[in-house]
């Protein structure tokens, strides 16, 4: 099959999605209204609450929540061939992600704008924090873990890439000091670093950096990961507007560029597909579709973490109820569309099924790599440029990506340690709080697998959490919507499903760690196994609680009554 | 009319990429900005709080300047009620 047919398809049913779906969401079950007083207006602060047009919180709210993970899911996923991915991708989108999101905006926005973290306190109680406080805890942990094995899996397989990764840290660094110190128009630093960034592509693909066997007694892998947490340890601890802020500025520029360039050269090239549809002759070792490949594809059909966007940020920003339906659901539907690339790059970017089997070799194997050399020989045909640059472009932006998300990962959870800290009655300081949290991270890098191999391991787990999370936040939805007196079947389905299939994938990923002898991730399986049962006891107490009490009166009763009153 | 046009696109962008590159750390830099002004809030008071400042003299000048943040300065700080006789704001 032509990859131009996949690929319109798949648009077509999510742009469908859009102007179907989520109208039916925004008018039936969210009942999004335009006279409503957003967060943002009522609370108007200048600082969080700030009204925003539609379309720049658009764009924070997916270069927020888009990154490496909708590239490395379904790239992994391809596996079972490209059939099973393309419908988990396309269905998650428009029936998962696009309400989860939408609603998490919805919800956020008519509860002032609170987190999710603190709807669960409201809904649940005190237990549900800590619920969540675990949850974010356990998805930090992981994406650092993942990712740093990812960025150094790409560092020495697309040795090019090695200038522009560490040259992207200079020219953010620069583009800081240009903006803070000397002022610079935005829109001329937004040009120049740009430029500068592909000038680095070029630069980096005439330049390849191989390191050598070993460094330090530390293999290739392992050394770049070690340099990727030190660094990701001091560009966590630099004030914002030096390194993360520009960094993340170039980066949504960037994903803009990529995705053009990579459609682009998709619909001119017009590959076929060469992996088979359903892989009957999956490699050995290869964990059977179900339930795996809904936890290998979080980002990209559904994941948790746009419900933190949503509700942490995004709602606060919200001019009007009814932009919700863009900035959320068309959210999903960006992101969609990345995993879509990457299903495409992967599977189409290949002369022979052999040698696309060859690629493909075991589960885990594969991956970002096969995108980036996939992706690489179809933006080569597409748009003439040539195979190695074009890889090149596609590793650093994949490294761009997995990058900045470490920076603000490490981050945050530097936060969330110093949090746990200071409940305990210890205060710790940033420094120490940051090194507490490599060594934690390093640990789960090395000790899963030595040389660092059981960051691939991780995926499927990080997926499992981020669908628990998704869990949550769609329970605490479904909560909102019962105490309403409204239909929840659009919210209530995907939850059960999500969670059926964390768990059963947490069970056979059990017996995977075990026949392994893999203790460590054993325990982390078996932690996570209990935060799932965890939250679906929660959601079913807060669930059946929202259901006995008598629906809540709507916006537009209340007003009834209360002119009734008046008069 | 055409440049009066492209003006305002231009404009209109210019706001976006802004918006684009300011919203996301907002927060951070408030919470910073407010937390330099909350030592200086204390520099200006060491002298009531029994901190010996050699600067004093200067800085009582301040004292209406920092009034106004006062009341949510003690609070921030973990006391309900000012800490100080002279001030009283709650």
């Amino acid at each position: 099959m032509n990859s131009v047919v996949l690929a319109l398809t798949g648009v077509a049913m999510m742009i469908l999605g859009y102007f179907l779906y989520s109208r039916f969401l925004g008018r039936r079950i969210y009942k999004l209204q335009e006279s409503f007083v957003t967060p943002a207006h009522e609370l108007s602060d200048g600082v969080d609450y700030v009204p925003t047009n539609k379309f720049v919180l658009w764009g924070h709210h997916f270069t927020s929540v888009a990154g490496a993970a909708p590239i490395v899911g379904p790239a992994i996923a391809v596996i079972w061939g490209w059939l099973p991915a393309f419908l988990w991708v396309t269905i998650g989108t428009v029936f998962f992600a696009g309400a989860h999101d939408l609603g998490a905006l919805w919800a956020s926005a008519r509860h002032k704008g609170k987190s999710i973290g603190s709807l669960s306190g409201e809904y649940i109680g005190p237990r549900g924090r800590n619920l969540f406080l675990v949850i974010i805890f356990l998805v930090l942990l992981m994406v650092n873990a993942a990712f740093a094995v990812v960025i150094s899996g790409l560092l020495t397989s697309t040795p090019t890439a090695v200038i522009p990764t560490w040259g992207a840290i200079v020219v953010a660094l620069l583009i800081g000091q240009a903006i803070y110190r000397y002022k610079w128009n935005l829109a001329v630093v937004s040009v120049v670093g740009v430029v500068a960034l592909y000038a680095l592509i070029l630069i980096g693909d005439q330049v390849p950096v191989v390191l050598p066997e070993t460094i330090l007694g530390l293999s290739a892998t392992s050394f770049w990961i070690v340099v990727l947490f030190l660094y990701a340890g001091v560009a966590s601890v630099l004030p914002v507007w030096m390194l993360l802020q520009p960094r993340d500025y170039i980066n949504g520029l960037q994903l803009f560029i990529a995705l053009g360039i990579l459609y682009g050269a998709i619909l001119i090239s017009a590959p076929t597909l060469v992996a088979p549809a359903f892989n009957e002759a999956v490699p050995e070792g290869t964990p059977s579709l179900i339930p795996l490949l809904f936890v290998t594809i979080a980002c990209g059909a559904i994941s948790g973490f746009h419900g933190i966007v949503s509700s942490g940020t995004s709602s606060k920003q919200l001019n009007k109820e009814t932009d919700a339906r863009f900035v959320g659901y068309f959210g999903a539907v960006g992101e969609g569309l990345l995993a879509l690339g990457a299903i495409i790059a992967t599977t189409a970017g290949f002369r022979t099924v052999a040698e696309w089997e060859q690629v493909y070799s075991a589960f885990g194997q594969g991956g970002v790599g096969a995108f980036v050399e996939g992706g690489g020989a179809i933006v080569n045909s597409g748009l003439g440029i040539p195979a190695g640059l074009s890889a090149t472009i596609l590793a650093t932006m994949a490294v761009l990506f997995a990058a900045t998300t470490m920076d603000t990962g490490i981050r945050l959870q530097r936060f969330v340690v110093q949090e746990a800290a200071s409940i305990m009655g210890v205060n710790i300081n940033k420094l120490l709080a940051t090194v507490i949290v490599l060594a934690i991270a390093m640990g789960l890098t090395f000790g899963a697998g030595a040389d660092g191999a059981g960051g691939m391991l991780i995926w499927p787990l990080f997926g499992t959490t981020n669908q628990l999370l998704a869990g949550l936040t769609l329970s605490m939805i479904a909560v909102i919507l019962l105490r309403k007196g409204r239909p929840v079947t659009p919210v209530l389905v995907p939850l059960l499903f999500l969670l059926t299939m964390s768990v059963y994938a947490l069970i056979v990923q059990m017996g995977q760690f075990y026949a392994a002898e893999n203790w460590l991730l054993l325990v982390l399986d078996v932690i996570i196994l209990v935060a799932a049962v965890w939250v679906i006891f929660e959601s079913a107490i807060a669930m059946s609680q929202a259901k006995k009490n008598p629906p809540e009166l709507e916006d537009d009763e209340r007003e009834r009554a209360s002119t009734r009153t008046r008069s | 009319m055409l440049l009066h046009r492209l003006h305002t696109v231009q404009e209109h962008v210019r706001a976006g990429l802004h918006e684009f590159y300011v919203a996301p750390y907002r927060r951070t830099f408030a919470r910073a900005q407010r937390d330099e002004e909350d030592l200086f809030m204390m520099l200006v008071l060491s002298e009531a709080l029994g901190v010996p400042n050699p600067a004093s003299y200067y800085t009582v000048e301040l004292l209406p300047v920092v009034y106004d943040r006062f009341h949510d300065w003690h609070r921030r700080m973990g006391m309900e009620r000012s800490p100080l006789d002279h001030i009283s704001c709650c």
